[in-house]
């Protein structure tokens, strides 16, 4: 498959000198065409910071201190997005890589019509376009997120919240991006309005062909919906396999430990566990693999050295990758 | 199917294995405290007004000469006996000036705090309180504020014999408060109906403690910035209505300016006789801006956590640190990552980093 962004080596930090907290370490993932890339993990992971620092979204005193972030364009030659020059980074946003924010709903001006903050987007980037297109543009984005036309002269304290986290979507969608963020974006909402709205971007994803890189602490979620899920613990990206692989067989103990904190909804009965421990304090990391204070099968290594992430040694072992002693690195990755 | 009760004891925080391995900080407290005085700007403002505070205590001490004693060197330029000149009648003027600097300090920080303090009692409690409260005291704040201060302070200095410096700043601070006291009105206002405050209410919090322990920590930056400008304020006003020659009864700097004007200094030439207190005025609001703007960073915890916002970038740029444009910084450990293929990182085992 033909990949869309790549990230390479990527490390975000909070601060400067030697006050700096490491909130991304070292981190590389590929996004395909048309793929939805999940990306799990506690609070406090990365997952977020991981996503605003490859966009250069992070709100000051958050700095990329190294890596790459390549985005290859439908038509041209990649290039790497943290060498943008600012003016460069203004085109590149929304046309090239749109994001859904965490509660994006409270982003919507309450004094404005969703009509005109939808064509507000469209009047900065394509501004030969005539005002009727733009309407017109708007009016099909709002259907194709399954809102009906006559709300285009709405206010937003007059739609739901569900019905404002998918204007927001649509919004997301108006330039026809080729790679879509999304960091929780259904959290503030119910199960059921999760589920259609997800149901919904599914849709999309196949109509319109953009690749989603969906970020959730619910990978219950993510395993239904995603096509390849990657861990984060400490910053660092600890697991990444297709979904349906990782929720059978998932090789890195935290993955393990967060597929079993939720419920199987078929299959036998099995006792919940959790995680013992919390996440850890990115200012004092534990040495060797950031986990092993809270695995179960920490052994001799975990403490000492930092396991790498790479293909693990098992038979079926391949388009996955795996960073534990368990399962030593064949081939690493990056 | 039930969860079994160890596993819950499992994620109480800070207990059996949830304990986290203990992080020494050496010097983080330390750092802490003297945060303040590691701003630029802060340090700079404090220093000159430390300056400005020692020699408004010993200045009449320390001046070489009786300030409104005359002498026969008339109009001259600095020199070893004067080292600012002389006035007209001979007097020294770096004398002056030394003299001068008491009256001024204390009537600027005198109708400062009184000025502050209504302006925090009517302002809190017209927005706090609100109803018929918020309606008389605002009422009374516009009054207040439509009248002039300088005008005012003309009429009542001028039916008094020999006005004291007290009851300069008194006047000075019970007409300059009212500004103040709608900043912070509106603030409160906005801070009322936020959900920490609603929460205490509910939770059945005084209004005092309301008042004290969750809207004026929120407020300090508003009050403190209404302090340092109600001092530069009130100097300027004493200084005017010295300049002005309304006041006239012992010495500030906008007495020498009033006689500087007086024998029209400027067209003899004898720019020492004015462009030293000229300066002090203008060094006097310089520090205390400074010490405004430390104080911004200081009690907004958001700019306080950023520390230095100007970085290096990767391309060799200086740029300030903004939202929307994360800096791309290049860290030693990266360049060192780039150009060996594998890097030891805390005694682990080397990471392999093949070229694609």
């Amino acid at each position: 498959m033909e990949p869309v962004l790549e990230i390479r080596n990527l490390n975000v930090d909070y601060g400067l000198g030697d006050r700096a907290v490491q909130a991304v370490r070292d981190v590389s993932l590929t996004l395909h065409k048309g793929e939805v890339l999940g990306l799990a993990g506690e609070s406090g992971s990365g997952k977020s910071t991981l996503a605003y620092g490859m966009t250069r979204l992070l709100a000051p005193p958050g700095a990329i201190t190294g890596g790459e972030v390549i985005y290859h364009p439908e038509q041209g030659s990649p290039y790497d997005v943290l060498a943008l020059s600012d003016r460069a980074l203004r085109q590149f946003r929304w046309a090239e890589t749109a994001i859904v924010f965490q509660g994006a709903m409270n982003s919507l001006n309450p004094v404005h019509k969703i009509s005109t903050q939808l064509t507000d987007v469209l009047k900065a980037h394509e501004p030969k376009l005539s005002e009727h297109s733009r309407n017109a543009r708007a009016r099909e984005m709002l259907k194709l997120v399954g809102i009906s036309t006559d709300r285009m002269d709405a206010f937003p304290h007059q739609l739901s919240g569900g019905m404002r986290q998918r204007v927001m979507i649509g919004m997301a969608l108006i330039l026809q991006p080729q790679v879509v963020i999304m960091d929780e974006p259904t959290t503030a909402l119910d199960v059921v309005m999760q589920r259609q709205i997800l149901g919904q971007l599914i849709d999309l994803r196949e109509r319109l062909g953009f690749s989603v890189i969906f970020i959730t602490h619910d990978l219950s979620l993510l395993v239904e919906f995603s096509n390849r899920i990657a861990i984060m613990y400490g910053g660092r990206i600890v697991e990444e396999a297709p979904a349906a692989t990782l929720y059978r067989d998932a090789l890195h103990p935290y993955s393990k430990g967060l597929l079993g904190s939720f419920p199987a909804l078929r299959g036998p009965r099995r006792e919940l566990s959790g995680i013992p421990g919390s996440p850890p304090d990115l200012a004092g990391m534990p040495t060797g693999c950031s986990f092993h204070p809270r695995c179960p099968k920490a052994f001799e290594p975990c403490s000492t050295a930092i396991p790498v992430l790479g293909r693990p040694d098992i038979p079926d072992g391949a388009g996955r990758s795996v960073a534990c002693w368990l399962h030593p690195a064949e081939q690493p990755v990056g | 199917m039930s969860i079994p009760t160890s596993s819950i004891e499992q994620v109480i925080p800070g207990q059996g294995s949830m304990a986290q391995p203990e992080v020494a900080r050496p010097g983080r407290a330390r750092r802490q405290r003297f945060r303040f005085l590691r701003s630029a700007k802060a340090t700079t403002g404090l220093v000159i007004l430390g300056i400005y505070v020692l020699l408004a205590i010993i200045g009449p001490w320390i001046a070489p000469y009786d300030p409104s004693a005359r002498s026969n060197d008339l109009v001259q330029g600095p020199s070893a006996d004067h080292w600012l000149g002389t006035t007209h009648l001979g007097q020294d003027v770096f004398s002056q000036l030394l003299v001068g600097t008491r009256s001024v300090i204390y009537v600027g920080f005198l109708a400062a705090i009184i000025a502050t303090t209504l302006s925090v009692l009517v302002g809190i409690a017209a927005g706090y309180i609100g109803g018929k409260t918020d309606d008389t005291l605002s009422v009374f704040t516009n009054v207040v504020l439509v009248i002039p201060a300088v005008p005012l302070m003309i009429i009542i200095t001028s039916t008094l014999n020999n006005v004291s410096d007290t009851l300069i700043a008194v006047i000075i601070g019970l007409t300059a408060w009212s500004w103040n006291a709608r900043v912070l009105r509106a603030q409160t206002l906005s801070l009322r109906r936020r959900d920490f405050v609603e929460a205490s209410r509910a939770s059945g919090e005084s209004t005092w403690r309301i008042i004290g322990f969750e809207l004026m920590p929120n407020l300090t930056a508003v009050i403190a910035s209404g302090f340092v400008g109600t001092v530069i304020f009130a100097v300027l006003s004493e200084i005017t209505l010295a300049f002005i020659g309304v006041v006239n009864n012992g010495w500030n700097w906008g007495t020498i300016l009033f006689w500087a004007q007086g024998q029209q200094a400027l067209g003899q030439d004898a720019w020492w006789w004015f462009v030293p207190a000229g300066l002090a005025i203008a060094l006097l609001g310089t520090s205390l801006s400074l010490i405004n703007f430390g104080i911004d960073e200081f009690v907004s915890p958001r700019l306080r956590s950023a520390g230095k916002t100007k970085v290096k970038t990767a391309q060799g740029r200086t740029i300030r640190m903004r939202i929307g444009f994360t800096p791309v910084l290049e860290s030693p450990m990266v360049q060192a990552t780039r150009m060996v293929p594998t890097i030891n990182t805390d005694g682990a085992t080397p990471v392999a980093r093949e070229a694609k």
